[in-house]
């Protein structure tokens, strides 16, 4: 089954949104709860992640079998420069209203390798990002 | 495992139940206090109560996202209707409180709600 999100940027009043879709979905397939929380954590942050960076917003594609949770995440936004940097605990570039939003401190990318049994980002500078969050059923 | 009932946490802290009000019986297990919604996002047990001062919206969605039963809005503020809605769709007990965070922790603290870590 596939399912595809619109993610708007700067609008933190719906970010989130997304996520609470697929958790539901999950919900109504029965998935273990432990694999949907874990699940929707991942996304969330990857949907923060959208909100908070990505000029233009992004997509959320969620593509859901008997054996796993493939949920991508896909933005035009200005990317990643350091990967490796942008996974230590602690490194933001987050703006002063991400911050004030409860989000910011560069917690979100260990969160998502955390909560994802496979993790891919690709990323460039102008090129956008996708996160790929891969969960075994 | 010390166990508190949400109708008596929102007694010991002279708080108002604003959501929620159909789970307002529970149990909670353990407390944790944050103004990052990250690190709520890092916690893996139940039964949690949240108290926070941030109050906005992804504060509610946060509690969804992580399982959170039952939330602590501190220092006097007030949540918005759109919050309350939330809150309610995802049956989760709101109760706001003029004690700030240190108080509200002090006084669950010492009636016996066990921290996470």
């Amino acid at each position: 089954m596939k399912f595809e999100f619109d993610i708007a940027d700067g609008d933190f009043a719906k970010a989130g949104t997304s996520s609470s879709q697929v958790k539901h979905i999950l919900k109504q397939l029965n998935v273990d709860t432990k694999i949907i929380k874990k699940t929707t954590v991942a996304i969330y942050e990857a949907e923060v992640n959208v909100v908070a960076h990505a000029v233009g917003g992004g997509k959320l594609l969620a593509d859901i079998n008997l054996e796993r949770i493939v949920v991508e995440v896909a933005d035009l936004g200005p990317g990643i420069a350091d990967i490796p940097q942008a996974m230590v605990e602690g490194f933001s570039t987050a703006s002063p209203e991400v911050i004030s939003m409860g989000f910011g401190a560069g917690m979100g990318l260990p969160n998502m390798r955390k909560n994802a049994d496979k993790l891919e980002i690709i990323s460039g500078v102008d090129e956008g990002t996708r996160v790929v969050i891969t969960n075994y059923i | 495992m010390k166990h508190m009932k949400i109708t008596n946490i929102a007694s010991l802290l002279g708080g108002d139940i604003v959501s929620g009000k159909t789970q307002q019986e529970n149990h909670i297990s353990f407390g944790f206090a944050a103004d990052l919604l990250s690190d709520v996002l890092t916690l893996d047990v139940e039964g949690v109560l949240f108290i926070t001062g941030l109050c906005t919206l992804q504060t509610i969605r946060t509690a969804e996202v992580a399982e959170i039963d039952c939330i602590v809005i501190a220092r006097g503020k007030k949540v918005s209707p759109a919050m309350v809605e939330l809150a309610n769709r995802n049956g989760i007990v709101v109760i706001e409180t003029e004690c700030s965070v240190y108080k509200a922790s002090g006084i669950l603290y010492e009636a016996g709600l066990k921290p996470i870590y």
